[in-house]
């Protein structure tokens, strides 16, 4: 019995490791998001084409490869990285890519309307972005950022490759040490659930909060 | 003699292949109440949008308090205008729109009090008690913290009337602000811009197809036909012995349709 519980901790020490990834990963992905979603619809033509050429290139190859480049090539760049970081900056800057284009879309829905009138009201276009536009948009992005959320966690499986002991790579071991399938697998299954759940639930309850009053109700 | 407060000067917009103002000129004298009316599509709303500098122009000139408003001198050249350059016209400007375009994300309060705390770096306390008094005049001081959402249209846009009026514009101008209201609902906002036209000396341009309105409201009325003035003058002129045939058909035609003048 003690021996079970010695796996679980190996488990419950992967699943921090996917947590932290996680999390940070989610923090980098949301900045990127931003910066290259608003970059895409900068007014300067240079910015508009560094965000789309980040966009498509990390849309277009794999995790897996940015993974791989990131924490075996750079280093001949002179750059060397943890392995967290490394991961870190391949998740973030991978689902990062696809949350600049929630961004952008958010952005666009909001009703021109509202632009309009807060150049009636002679706010400057920073003032306009982050008083009138973002505060309606971000409640537009705060779903498919759930979504984009859970992507990143199961995602954040990949890491593997580079040595990280995450949760799946700790199931991995316990199943070559036990023999079991069941045991390890089972466990990281509800404990994915687990996180998957709490990630849906904040950003449910971030979205009930922004939204509070916008349709009458207070 | 007193120079006008806008300046409009050969203007001409296109949207594509598709011309909407033709060589438009006319000045607006500080103070003045002017009415634009016209059938749909000769290009009132558009004027109103290039003055808040929300179009750009084609070709032609507009001065507005003695400074060109798309032009600006550089080493002694003229260049379109810059950023900085409309920021600092618009100040002299304010503009009501046909659907309110209210924040719906801040109360009734903050509506109004956001632009004087953001662009004129008041203070809140300052701000909001402006605002009240603003609410207390245009009848919806019981609203101060209602959402938007929670309003009438009627008292949306009485809202809006407010809070371009917090920026103390210069010039007001005024679209179709009560074609997006049900009919009992027109009156309250109808009440509070007569209001505003007798007890203030600001600038004001009205586009509107509530002829009676127009008609008590202005000093001149402008009747515009594809981007051209066809004909102008003091509203007893316009509404009773207009000269012109378009004018005389497009009057009947209003008529027809139910609206006094
Ligand atoms: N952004 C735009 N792109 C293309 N055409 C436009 C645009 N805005 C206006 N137009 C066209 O310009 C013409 C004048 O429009 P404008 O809105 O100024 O007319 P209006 O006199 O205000 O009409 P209404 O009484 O219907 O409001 C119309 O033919 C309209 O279709
Ligand atoms: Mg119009």
């Amino acid at each position: 019995m003690t021996e079970w519980y010695g796996y679980l901790k190996m488990i419950l020490d992967g699943a921090a490791v996917t947590a932290e990834l996680t999390i940070m990963g989610s923090a980098l992905a949301l900045l990127m998001a931003f910066v290259a979603g608003l970059g895409r619809i900068a007014p300067w033509s240079p910015v508009r084409w560094l965000s789309s050429i980040y966009i498509e290139f990390f849309r277009g190859t794999s995790i897996f490869v940015q993974l791989f480049w990131v924490y075996f090539v750079l280093p001949f760049a002179g750059i060397t990285l943890s392995p967290l970081l490394a991961g870190v900056l391949a998740l973030g800057l991978n689902v990062g890519a696809y949350g600049a284009e929630v961004v952008r879309g958010a952005i666009l829905a909001v009703p021109r309307d509202q632009s309009e009138a807060s150049v009636a009201l002679n706010f400057t276009r920073f003032q306009r972005m982050w008083y009138v536009i973002l505060p309606q948009a971000v409640p537009l992005m705060l779903p498919t950022f759930g979504n984009n959320a859970i992507e990143l966690l199961k995602a954040t499986a990949v890491v593997s490759l580079i040595s990280l002991t995450d949760m799946t790579f700790q199931a991995q071991v316990v199943r070559s040490q036990t023999g079991s399938t069941l045991f390890p697998f089972i466990t990281i299954l509800i404990l994915y659930f687990i996180m998957a759940l709490a990630i849906s639930a904040s950003v449910r309850g971030l979205e009930r909060r922004m939204t509070r009053g916008l349709d009458g109700v207070r | 003699m007193v120079e006008p407060i806008i300046q409009i000067d050969k203007l001409d917009k296109s949207f594509g292949p598709l011309k909407v103002l033709d060589g438009l000129s006319f000045d607006v004298m500080p103070g003045e109440k002017l009415a634009l009316i016209g059938p749909s599509g000769s290009g009132k709303t558009t004027i109103l949008r290039i003055l808040m500098t929300l179009e750009t122009i084609t070709a032609g000139h507009i001065k507005v308090c003695g400074e060109q408003l798309y032009h600006m001198q550089r080493s002694g050249h003229e260049v379109p205008a810059d950023e900085p350059h409309l920021h600092k016209m618009r100040s002299h400007i304010g503009m009501v729109f046909q659907h309110f375009n209210l924040f719906p994300h801040k109360c009734v309060l903050d509506n109004i009090t956001l632009a004087p705390m953001l662009t004129k770096g008041e203070v809140r306390a300052k701000a909001e008690q402006r605002a009240m008094e603003l609410l207390e005049m245009v009848g919806l001081a019981d609203k101060a913290k209602a959402m938007p959402a929670q309003l009438s249209g009627g008292q949306k846009q009485r809202v809006a009337i407010a809070r371009a009026l917090a920026l103390k514009p210069r010039i007001m101008l005024f679209d179709e602000v009560t074609s997006a209201l049900d009919p009992e609902l027109v009156e309250e906002v109808l009440l509070v811009m007569k209001r505003l036209a007798a007890e203030t000396d600001m600038t004001m341009l009205l586009v509107t197809h509530e002829m009676g309105f127009a008609h008590e409201f202005a000093d001149r009325v402008l009747f515009f036909d594809k981007g051209r003035i066809v004909e102008q003058g003091s509203p007893d002129k316009i509404f009773r012995h207009p000269s012109h045939e378009r004018t005389q058909s497009f009057l009947r035609k209003i008529i027809a349709a139910g609206h006094r003048v």
